[in-house]
């Protein structure tokens, strides 16, 4: 049997929300055409959604940024929300953030904004069934790679699941994370840093940011009280995931999974791994502090987490 | 054999950054993009390259490979591979329908310069190009370098909508902008053939290191070839 023959409808969508997009953990191998890597941003939550029901890590989720999104079941399905509580319910009924539910053909899932947090991770038994772009379902829109989510389009899944098999999953409490209003977030020095000043250097691990509205997919744009004095601008180079780039105007901007392959802003450093899931989960108006972390024990960290989720 | 001068140093727990070179050399490009094919069928580990004029950003995707180590395999390699002296990168011709209709900078960048349109046209299209990076958009090759008789900066404001295949120049850079988007560069025409699509393979024929020479051609030729006005 085909692909495409195996897929069902799974969801209508009654509204779309502000940016519901489909995510994976990216595309890779496409910066020589100068294609973004895409991919779910809090990896944290992707992870643990796709986790509630068995899924391997790789599975599509929909990443819905704010909320007020609606969605109407066109088959009995096993989902699994996370990440920012949307105070979701079935006709209704609420079902508990961080936990698998069931929905029945016919029911609608409604999601409020956002309490906390920014955004919240749906997954599906088997994963959302999108046609594979350069190996990835990750959307990027900016890249032609898949569009935001529309009304009236439909969510497609691998099968249907039998109601009585399920018992409901939750994530234990100890790994709940929560979103604050002040968040820290642990910078290893690379880069251009040693092209910073040390008085600059210091102004940056001092001064509390504020993340700003202008923040996407792309990047997170901070403002602080002071701007941080860089170097002037370099070669245009690769810019990794969770850089921290600090044009002329001193304010820094974090370069996130949609960002730009190349780039010419002098950069100070790279957030670790397991701390962006909480920066992609600051609204506007969260403060943000850095400190010092080495490589080694970033790296530690994130075999971990990859160990955990089987990445 | 020629010798690669290359250093390396660490990004992130995941990155590390392959430097070849301080300032932008244009013949230095076809080396990086060998170096860069190299680590891509070379090191399972790594999960993206990223090329650029003077480095490659080598990324990996768990927390088992040890950047250090990487680094230090990867110098390695490029060490003990041997690369031609001088290395090119296939030539790729491309049509470039000349005219204020399709190139709406062209009277001006050639006044700029006291050059009449056929000088301008004749030393644009004049020599070969390097592709030095791939970036900014999918398939947007950033090609050096444009001969500083006729270099031009960038609009001081963008315009909100460039035509896919519009060829410009920034400095002494050109390009062919592969899809609609907002630019600042000085447009002299247009080329008719598509540089990016998505639903081929390969996308985008340009790699790091490749030739680009831009070919003339009349209204007549470039309307046959799929362009539009």
């Amino acid at each position: 049997m085909s692909e495409r023959a195996q897929k069902s409808a799974g969801l209508s969508v009654l509204r779309p929300g502000v940016c519901s997009t489909l995510q994976d953990l990216g595309r890779y191998g496409v910066a020589h055409h100068g294609l973004s890597q895409g991919g779910a941003m809090d990896l944290h939550a992707h992870c643990w959604a796709n986790r509630l029901l068995d899924n391997c890590a790789e599975c599509a989720t929909l990443e819905m940024a704010i909320g007020m999104v609606s969605l109407r079941a066109e088959s009995d399905l096993l989902l699994a929300i996370t990440g920012a509580d949307m105070q979701a319910e079935v006709d209704g009924v609420p079902t508990g953030n961080w936990s698998s539910f069931l929905m029945q053909k016919g029911q609608t899932l409604e999601l409020k904004p956002a309490r906390l947090g920014m955004r919240a991770y749906l997954a599906v038994l088997g994963g959302f069934q999108s046609d594979l772009m350069l190996g990835s379902r990750s959307t990027v829109v900016r890249n032609g790679m898949g569009s935001l989510l529309q009304e009236g389009e439909t969510l497609w899944v691998s099968g249907e699941v039998s109601s009585g098999s399920h018992r409901e999953a939750h994530v234990p409490a100890r790994f709940l994370p929560t979103y604050e209003n002040q968040v820290e977030l642990r910078v290893m020095e690379s880069c251009q840093a040693g092209d910073f000043s040390s008085d600059a250097m210091q102004q940056f691990y001092q001064s509390d940011y504020t993340v700003t509205p202008n923040s996407d997919r792309m990047g997170m744009r901070l403002e602080g009280k002071a701007a941080v004095s860089g170097p002037e601008g370099i070669v245009s180079e690769g810019i990794a995931l969770g850089a921290i780039q600090v044009p002329a105007d001193g304010h820094p901007i974090v370069l996130l999974n949609d960002r730009q392959t190349l780039g010419g802003y002098p950069k100070l450093g790279v957030i670790a791994r397991v701390d962006l899931p909480r920066l992609c989960q600051a609204r506007p108006g969260t403060r943000i502090r850095f400190s010092p972390v080495s490589i080694e024990q970033a790296r530690q960290e994130w075999q971990d987490f990859c160990a955990y989720f089987g990445l | 054999m020629k010798e690669i001068n290359v250093r390396w140093v660490p990004v992130s727990e995941t990155s590390l950054m392959l430097y070849m070179g301080d300032e932008i050399d244009v013949n230095q490009a076809p080396f990086i993009g060998e170096v860069a094919r190299r680590i891509k069928t070379g090191f399972a580990e790594v999960c993206e390259v990223t090329a650029s004029y003077t480095s490659l950003l080598v990324q990996v995707r768990t927390g088992h490979i040890r950047i250090e180590e990487l680094g230090e395999k990867l110098i390695e390699m490029v060490h003990g591979s041997s690369f031609p002296d001088r290395a090119e990168g296939k030539l790729i011709e491309l049509p470039v329908y000349y005219d204020p209709e399709v190139g709406p900078d062209l009277e001006m960048v050639a006044s700029v310069h006291g050059l009449s349109v056929e000088e301008l046209v004749a030393i644009h299209s004049g020599r070969d190009y390097t592709v030095c990076a791939i970036g900014f958009a999918p398939g947007f090759a950033f090609l050096a370098d444009v001969d500083q008789r006729i270099a031009t900066p960038r609009h001081d404001r963008p315009r909100s909508k460039v035509p896919a295949g519009s060829v410009g120049i920034a400095d002494r850079q050109t390009a062919v902008y592969p899809m609609d988007t907002p630019g600042g560069w000085q447009l002299l025409g247009r080329c008719p053939v598509q540089v990016y699509d998505r639903g081929q393979i390969p996308m985008s024929p340009f790699e790091v290191g490749d030739r680009v020479r831009f070919v003339p051609v009349d209204r007549e030729t470039y309307l046959e070839r799929g362009g539009c006005v």
